[in-house]
């Protein structure tokens, strides 16, 4: 495999050496040179003007992958509930899944599961595969591995998505290495391209800064995992009669009634007579091989409040402009009104102010809650490659060039300890601030 | 007895602080970018010295170990390896070679698992949790499912290692879960583990010294199409910077108005 310059082509624009982010280039007597810093992402293929980049050598052997079919998401089933990212993944699945006039398929391993799943198919599921079995009560990365092995082995789905939770970043990696097929992290963006029906896998890189769109190539399926609050929750409409959006008939229905039954104070959307197509089956696996080579000895929760930053639509967080680690109480007391959370920027976990779990940016969380309130927060770049996805930035500083109103939607200049006092007791007792 | 090795992988990133976009040509500015080693990594070579440390100093064990880091990238990586070995570590190696380059996580994880068959005894291998460019985090696990041994991802504690087994404490999203495991095995770590200790003077003078081998495809006994972008399954179509259409609006006045306006703001995005 080789990169090539033409150099009878080649102007010696440097349009190449611009926009190439290893510093693979040179312009050497007015012709672009490649060097060994190259990895071969192919963007300075995509911007020369005078198409004068090539890459040679690489095999584009045709694979036929016919017998891959369907997008299947992971279920990740947490104590009691089922991750929401498990829903946003379905949301998007089902786009995928009409875009290639196929079956959106789930699969839900655990152990006394729950009977019934009407949650799941709200966002469009066709056909939920449930393995319930002893073997996965701990959750064990490794027997879950062999199970999923095993059903993508049997089921053969074109388009494999997970949740980028703890849970998810360790195994699916392990899926994907027995698997023998690729593997894109922390997408932002999934679409199919519409000539040659492949999944265009798209994710930040570079801390953020930079999009990078990939493709599995030359194997199947094609996996990706998607971080939480990254992707739309959003539920299918049914109509009456139509019993499912690709107007199946409902045959299964009836077999599987308990176990899709709608109801509750859910079932907003879902009136009497209409219903969410989609069956549940009971698989049974070949468990003979599943033994773990873990050893679970102890499972205990964060101590104190529960810190998973991407559970919270509300994320309030506090930096070195805080001032110490007493301020975080008045933080906690404006994420409490909100019915969000307490994060912190790098600088105030380093001064030991608040612990590490609570850490947004690039060392810490990624987080895309649908607000995210900077107090006292500058925004240092590795912290804006940790929030600058959330819907609505709020920025509170005193230092009004701090970058952090680069990225904001509504930014304050001001005292933080005067504001956020006031907006509490506003939030709490309802009286206006302003008297006229 | 043999030396216990324990293999630490290390990757050269760009100080990413240093990454900034021109607005007007939307491409990356690029000078004074200097490449270091991955911050998690520090964190990584670290615990593997603390290991080494603490097997040879406990009476029960009294193990001698020998810590190596490895890297795969170009040939000015060698100056991170340096770097690890002025933090602690015995000895490193460089594993380069043009053909190595576009190497996806599937395609750099073997090309690691060909370099650590290479060394005999080895008992441990210690990732950073991702690297701060790629950001994936699956190097770790795909490796250690090509050895076909356990792994611990965001390892925040080894409660106890001998030469068989390790009891290892992880940080999942909302809990700690703690673990036996068989040696040999695989660790990725974050900040949570450790304090990474500044170069001593010894060991910079090491670093200084050291000779580090470069290992290319035929002594990984790799062919061309299991590594680099040909090994890869998958590949980039498309790098792009996003374009930011953003504006801010600053909220004015004393803090009452201020307090009230973002009030009235929090209510209208319905965030209250």
């Amino acid at each position: 495999m080789e990169i090539k310059v033409d150099e009878s082509t080649c102007t010696g624009c440097s349009l190449c050496k611009n926009v190439c982010m290893y510093d693979a280039i040179d312009i050497v007597g007015k012709k672009a040179a490649i060097n060994e810093n190259c990895v071969f992402c192919g963007a300075c293929i995509d911007i020369c003007k005078f198409k004068s980049i090539e890459i040679t050598g690489l095999s584009q052997g045709y694979k036929d992958f016919s017998q891959y079919k369907g997008v299947m998401v992971f279920i990740e089933q947490q104590p009691g509930s089922i991750a929401d990212v498990s829903y946003e993944l379905l949301s998007e699945g089902k786009k995928l899944a009409d875009a290639l006039g196929t079956e959106l398929t789930g699969i839900l391993l655990g152990y006394n599961l729950s009977q019934s799943y009407p949650e799941i198919f709200k966002y469009g599921t066709d056909r939920l595969y449930v393995i319930d079995n002893e073997i996965f009560e701990n959750n064990l990365d490794d027997i879950y591995a062999k199970a999923l092995v095993q059903v993508i082995h049997r089921f053969k789905p074109d388009i494999f998505l997970a949740g980028a939770t703890g849970f998810g970043r360790t195994l699916i990696p392990k899926v994907a290495a027995i698997i023998k097929t690729g593997l894109t992290a922390d997408c932002t963006s999934l679409a199919i391209d519409p000539e040659k029906k492949i999944l265009l896998q798209t994710r930040p890189t570079f801390g953020g800064n930079v999009l990078a769109t990939i493709i599995t190539r030359n194997a199947r399926p094609q996996m990706a995992t998607v971080r939480p609050h990254v992707m739309e929750k959003k539920q299918i409409d049914v109509k009456p009669g139509e019993g499912g959006s690709n107007g199946k008939p409902d045959v299964d229905i009836a077999k599987h009634a308990e176990s899709i039954s709608l109801g509750g104070p859910d079932s907003n959307i879902c009136k009497s007579g209409e219903d969410y197509n989609g069956r549940v089956e009971y698989i049974e696996l070949d468990i003979s091989n599943f033994k773990t080579k873990y050893k679970l000895i102890a499972t205990e929760k964060e101590t104190g409040q529960s810190i998973n930053l991407t559970d919270y639509d509300v994320i309030v967080s506090g930096g070195r402009g805080i001032g110490g680690p007493e301020n975080f109480g008045l933080l906690k007391e404006l994420a409490d009104a909100l019915g969000g959370v307490v994060g912190a920027s790098r600088a105030a976990v380093d001064s030991n102010w608040i612990s590490y779990p609570h850490q947004v940016g690039q060392t810490g969380k990624t987080v895309n809650p649908k607000a995210y309130i900077a107090c006292g927060i500058s925004g240092a770049i590795q912290h804006l490659a940790g929030m600058q996805t959330s819907d609505i930035i709020i920025a509170i500083n005193k230092d009004p060039d701090a970058p952090i109103f680069k990225v904001a939607n509504y930014g304050i200049v001001g005292d933080l300890f005067e504001i956020i006092p006031k907006l509490i007791k506003r939030i709490k007792y309802g009286n206006n601030l302003i008297q006229n | 007895m043999i030396k216990i090795k324990i293999i630490v992988c290390i990757k050269q990133v760009p100080g990413t602080t240093e990454i900034k976009i021109n607005p007007e040509t939307n491409t990356l500015i690029r000078e004074g970018i200097e490449t270091v080693i991955n911050a998690f990594d520090t964190y990584a070579i670290e615990e593997g010295v603390r290991l080494k440390e603490r097997l040879l100093s406990n009476p029960e064990t009294k193990e001698e170990v020998e810590v190596i880091a490895i890297t795969m990238g170009p040939h000015q990586s060698e100056s991170i390896l340096r770097e690890a070995i002025s933090l602690g570590v015995d000895r490193a190696v460089l594993l380069s070679d043009r053909a190595f380059a576009g190497a996806d996580t599937w395609a750099t994880a073997l090309t690691l698992q060909n370099a650590i068959k290479k060394f005999d005894d080895w008992r441990l291998v210690i990732l950073g949790k991702q690297t701060l460019d790629g950001d994936t985090g699956q190097v770790g696990p795909e490796l250690a499912q090509m050895f076909n041994i356990p792994f611990v991802g965001y390892a925040s504690n080894i409660l106890e290692i001998n030469r068989t087994r390790m009891i290892v404490k992880r940080l999942m999203d909302d809990r700690y879960e703690t673990f036996e495991i068989k040696l040999p095995a695989a660790i990725s770590v974050g900040k949570e583990i450790n304090i990474p200790r500044v170069p001593s003077l010894r060991g910079k003078l090491k670093a200084k010294n050291e000779q580090i081998p470069v290992w290319n495809k035929g002594e990984l006994g790799l062919e061309d199409e299991k590594i680099g972008l040909s090994g890869s399954y998958t590949q980039v179509v498309k790098i792009f910077i996003p374009k930011t259409i953003h504006e801010v609006k600053m909220i004015t006045g004393g803090p009452d108005e201020q307090a009230e306006e973002l009030y009235g703001k929090l209510k209208e995005l319905s965030i209250l």
